[in-house]
């Protein structure tokens, strides 16, 4: 069953309605027994009024009828009394009784069949006055009674009944309806709107839903606010090249004077420039995002990788680049084109921060580092570091955000990792690369 | 009018410098929040250029700093973000105007002309002054009719006195408002744009007020 609200209301239904049955078959048999008991406590008595009131008389009229049997309804002529002599022959009986003998016994209670219709009847003997005194009645009006007095138990509860289910129907509807509310609440809000759910006044049992329910709104929220932000940190950085690059141009197009033109198309230039490095990023990001399966494991000697990219990499003429002899001769069981791009994304960094000044490549045990003399990274920006378009209050010029962002997914495709600090005792950062064994 | 430029991009700030400076603007640009209420602080501006995504915060807490200030400068947001909210919420920040990147450079002239315009309580985009009337869009002078050929600098200071006619402006105030941080300033320029821009509009288009400054004449 598919609806709560019917579950409960067939459950309770059910549960009630075999209560009910319960009692009905208790009341039924006690009542029988009762009744049965009573019945034979008045058949006793009655048998034993007659004997007495029998002894009485000398004469007893014969066969007569008792003209004081009044019809009593459906339950008239309930008992049958037959006086016999002791030698068998039949001295009264009372209207409607059989004429059959009721009880072969002498005394005492017995069950007979007379005409078909099970008797009851008890038997008293009278040896003094040459009488036997039987009382008996039909065991089916005995069963009547008792069925009448549960029917008349069960007509009001036939009536209760549809009442009750009534009542239990709204019930259940009241009981449910934290949970009917809760279900109005988060139907009808607004598909942005992540507020949490009311969990102190919540009932106990849909406390945990509620709660439940909140976790996972914060965490939708949290995944909302770091899409947002990145698709904001992507936009700023997309669209100001092009304002820029529009700028200059309508700047180029304006000015009268050469020189004007000339700084203008030197700068679009420059920023045509810019922009295809980011659309290069953008694109190693791409295959990187797409390319579902961990690179293939090859031994790669870092020491050619390294010396090529410091090599390509434009530097200020102030900078040292050292590589170190213990990376020079490192040979790693990764990939070559995966650590390339993050060697290079690394060093090209190192690059742009370090104006006048030292950066050394080196290796420790299976890690690669650079350090350089840059100005370091403001610590509270160390955690944000890496996030895509993410540029930190020290940004370079020509950078994009997503350098240390390719670089930690192509570490990621290998199994290493990346880890950024500001050095210790002095200006510079220290990015390391771990690779496991 | 002296335009403030905050944005962090070296390309488009610069575009934006040579491209305001040609629509008749003095142009100083800063690329942080933090230089950017230093130079708020330091010198009057006609405008400021606001760009919300700045390497030390957003522009729009600068803003409100702004306004919190009680300053009323005119601001004109720049941003990457056009969707309605971000507009919105800028526009309820305190900004005058809002434009989304990349735009186009006319645009951005016009609507600072006009942000700078309202806060001078005017309507009309022309400013008239007896016979003179100013154009700032198109940068002409007509005096009774007849077309004025004037420097970028005696522009801006005859558009400086007549924003305000009756007002008096001093030697300093217009030297602010025609040089940028970058630029020196000869000792007498403003005198020297003075005498030639009287030449050109007329001997009493301007009045000297010794020892305290300019103001529009009120001869006629």
């Amino acid at each position: 069953m598919r609806s709560l609200r019917l579950r409960l209301f067939a459950i309770l239904l059910a549960a009630t309605g075999i209560v009910w049955l319960a009692a009905v078959v208790w009341i039924y048999v006690g009542t029988r027994d009762e009744v049965e008991h009573v019945l034979d406590t008045r058949l006793q008595e009655a048998a034993r009024m007659v004997a007495s009131l029998a002894s009485g008389f000398d004469a007893l009229p014969g066969a007569s009828t008792s003209a004081a049997m009044q019809p009593l309804g459906s339950y008239e002529r309930q008992l049958s009394c037959q006086i016999w002599s002791l030698d068998g022959r039949m001295v009264a009986k009372s209207s409607g009784a059989p004429d059959q003998q009721l009880s072969p016994a002498a005394s005492g209670f017995s069950d007979r069949i007379i005409d078909g219709e099970p008797w009851r009847v008890f038997s008293v003997e009278d040896a003094d006055h040459n009488l036997r005194v039987m009382v008996g009645d039909r065991v089916g009006l005995r069963e009547r009674l008792v069925t009448d007095l549960i029917k008349g138990l069960m007509w009001p509860a036939l009536l209760i009944a549809p009442l009750l289910g009534a009542a239990i129907w709204t019930s259940v509807g009241q009981g449910l309806r934290p949970l009917r509310q809760m279900a109005q609440d988060l139907g009808a809000r607004e598909p942005d709107d992540m507020r949490h759910v009311e969990t102190e006044r919540a009932p106990t049992e849909v406390r945990p839903l509620a709660v439940a329910l909140n976790g996972l709104l914060s965490r939708v929220e949290a995944a909302r606010r770091h899409e947002r932000e990145v698709t904001a940190f992507a936009a700023h950085e997309l669209r100001t090249p092009l304002a820029g690059l529009k700028t200059q141009a309508q700047v180029a197009l304006a000015a009268d004077d050469p020189k004007v033109v000339r700084g203008a198309l030197e700068q679009i230039v420059t920023a045509v420039d810019r922009s295809s490095r980011l659309v290069r990023q953008l694109l190693t990001i791409a295959r990187l995002d797409s390319e579902t399966v961990d690179a293939p494991l090859a031994p790669v000697a870092v020491g050619p990788i390294l010396e090529e990219i410091v090599a390509a990499t434009p530097r200020h003429e102030r900078t040292t680049v050292t590589i170190d002899a213990s990376v020079r001769a490192m040979v790693l069981n990764t990939n070559a084109d995966c650590l390339q791009l993050a060697l290079r994304n690394l060093h090209e960094n190192a690059m742009q921060y370090t104006g006048e000044g030292r950066v050394v490549w080196m290796a420790r045990g299976n890690a690669i580092a650079i350090e350089d003399e840059g100005p370091g990274i403001p610590a509270d920006e160390l955690d944000q570091i890496g996030k895509r378009f993410f540029r930190g209050r020290l940004r370079s010029p020509i950078g994009s955000g997503l350098g240390l962002a390719i670089v930690k997914l192509a570490l990621a495709k290998v199994g290493a990792k990346l880890t950024i600090s500001n050095r210790e005792g002095r200006s510079g950062t220290r990015s390391e690369l771990t690779f496991d064994v | 009018m002296r335009i403030l430029v905050v944005e962090d991009d070296p390309i488009l700030a610069d575009g934006l410098r040579a491209g305001l400076s040609l629509t008749g603007a003095t142009v100083d640009a800063v690329e942080t929040c933090e230089d950017a209420d230093h130079a708020l602080a330091a010198s009057h501006y006609s405008a400021v250029v606001l760009d919300i995504m700045l390497p030390d915060g957003s522009g729009l807490d600068l803003l409100r700093r702004l306004r919190g200030r009680r300053d009323a400068t005119p601001v004109l947001l720049l941003t990457a973000r056009d969707s309605v909210g971000d507009k919105v919420s800028g526009l309820d920040s305190g900004a005058d105007d809002y434009l989304a990147k990349p735009f186009d450079l006319d645009e951005l002239a016009a609507r600072l002309r006009a942000i700078v315009r309202r806060e001078g309580g005017r309507a009309a985009p022309a400013m008239t002054h007896g016979a003179i009337v100013l154009s700032p869009a198109d940068l002409s002078v007509t005096v009774a009719g007849e077309p004025i050929n004037l420097s970028r600098r005696e522009f801006a200071i005859l558009a400086a006195l007549m924003e305000r006619p009756e007002q008096v402006r001093s030697r300093a105030e217009l030297e602010e408002r025609l040089y940028g941080w970058q630029e020196d300033i000869e000792s007498n320029a403003v005198e020297v744009h003075i005498h030639n821009l009287r030449n050109k509009i007329g001997k009493d288009a301007i009045q000297t007020l010794r020892g305290v400054g300019y103001r529009m004449g009120t001869g006629r």
